[in-house]
């Protein structure tokens, strides 16, 4: 069936059988990978993109229900060639080893910070439950996504 | 994974009548519970019908007796709601600690309730609030106690072609307290071991009623009517309660499984529901 969504910023239309998942989707009919394929069980957060603003697994959203939403994932952070300041924030704090759950906790932190300019450290834990790092980087990460905030307010601040 | 036919509605008349015509469609509204049954090979619907557009489905409103929920309203929208704080606080609590933030935002109170899992951390709430759910199907529709919509796992009493579409809340009254626990290997994203919650009536100074119920410890969510009589028309102590939390296993028949096992779940079943009677009736003023 025709599924017609936007994929950062852009318009997509797509022809694809209706019982994959919005996952399969990004990753196989429009080649945004990405997007990570974990469990797939919604346990994880490897394949975590904004829908409409919101963090969602993508692994248990079945591909039809995209239609008309604004979707978001890890290609869409970077502007004009630009790192997100989230992105930078990752690699000056170290904030991964191998990077596969790197996208999703980039894109939860995303959807953090733009409800929460100035999270608290246990705000920040909270909102990544759902993102596993399983080589371990969670201090970093929660330092990484600290000064990102700290970034993106200087930022705002400076064109404001 | 397979499926035939995938249709969406955004009315709740076109959806009903789709319905009645193909009983074997399986709803989708957030998709959580869904997609994983598909994934498993539980589930293997050759229709599908999204109900995601119908927007009299969604939303929270105060109503003269109290709260309306839609059934499409998402786990996320009732933790960030403070007229469910304020008038619905068990379920409140139940939100904060419900699964993850990914799942919240797709997960619906109508798909928590429908897929009927003694786990379902919404119901215990629901039924110490005194909860009422609605249905709609073609030519009509019922209005019934959350407490007998559940029917055992993944079973309720909503026939083919029939919705749930709105559950609601009367309005707490005064002297009235209300507390929710639960108890799993961690805070985020894991079903619970044994969750509790209760609601305290107290007029002058005794339980004038109270109720208690559990989830994850009998094949659908249970009231715990044996600890209730033990309370109502006395005056609250600690030895009380204590002794009351004991009967809690008249009320349960709890299993062993990956999570915990059934020994363990009865010990905790009395933590629990002395813990929360103990809160519900500081909240009451007792």
């Amino acid at each position: 069936m025709r599924i017609r969504f936007t994929l950062n910023g852009r318009r997509v239309e797509v022809d694809a059988p209706p019982h994959i998942t919005l996952l399969e989707l990004l990753r196989n009919y429009l080649r945004t990978t990405g997007v990570k394929r974990g469990c797939e069980t919604g346990e994880c957060g490897a394949c975590t993109i904004l829908m409409d603003g919101k963090p969602v697994n993508s692994c248990l959203i079945l591909a039809p229900m995209a239609e008309g939403a604004e979707i978001v994932t890890v290609e869409g952070l970077a502007e004009d060639g630009r790192l997100h300041p989230i992105q930078e924030a990752f690699i000056e704090e170290n904030a991964l080893q191998c990077g596969y759950c790197t996208p999703g906790f980039l894109i939860t932190a995303k959807a953090l910070l733009d409800r929460v300019p100035e999270p608290s450290v246990e705000l920040v834990k909270d909102a990544l439950t759902g993102n596993i790092c399983r080589c371990g980087a969670y201090r970093m990460i929660i330092s990484a996504v600290l000064r990102a905030s700290e970034k993106m307010r200087t930022t705002s601040a400076s064109q404001g | 994974m397979s499926m035939l036919e995938y249709r969406r509605f955004s009315s709740l008349e076109d959806a009903l009548r789709f319905l009645s015509e193909r009983p074997d469609a399986k709803i989708v509204a957030g998709g959580t519970d869904l997609v994983v049954q598909m994934r498993m090979g539980k589930l293997k619907p050759s229709t599908v019908a999204d109900i995601r557009g119908i927007r009299e489905l969604r939303g929270i409103r105060e109503s003269d007796e109290g709260l309306e929920i839609g059934a499409l309203t998402t786990i996320e929208e009732i933790r960030e709601s403070s007229l469910v704080e304020r008038l619905a606080p068990p379920l409140w609590e139940a939100a904060q600690e419900f699964a993850t933030w990914q799942i919240r935002n797709m997960g619906t109170l109508g798909g928590n309730l429908c897929n009927a899992s003694p786990a379902a951390d919404t119901a215990p709430p629901l039924m110490v609030l005194g909860a009422r759910v609605r249905t709609a199907r073609l030519g009509g529709g019922r209005t019934i106690p959350i407490e007998e919509f559940f029917r055992g796992p993944g079973e309720t009493i909503l026939e083919k072609g029939e919705l749930l579409t709105h559950v609601h809340i009367p309005r707490p009254g005064d002297s009235e307290g209300h507390a929710f626990q639960r108890l799993g290997r961690r805070v985020a994203h894991i079903l619970s071991i044994v969750s509790a919650a209760a609601a305290v009536g107290v007029e002058d100074g005794r339980i004038g009623w109270v109720r208690v119920a559990l989830g994850s410890v009998a094949p659908t969510p249970v009231r715990a009517r044996t600890v209730e009589r033990e309370l109502t028309g006395k005056t609250p102590s600690r030895d009380l309660i204590k002794s009351a939390s004991e009967k809690v296993l008249n009320d349960i028949k709890p299993i062993s499984d990956v999570r915990a096992s059934a020994e363990y779940r009865r010990a905790m079943s009395v933590v629990l529901v002395r813990r929360v009677l103990e809160k519900a009736l500081r909240r009451a003023g007792a």
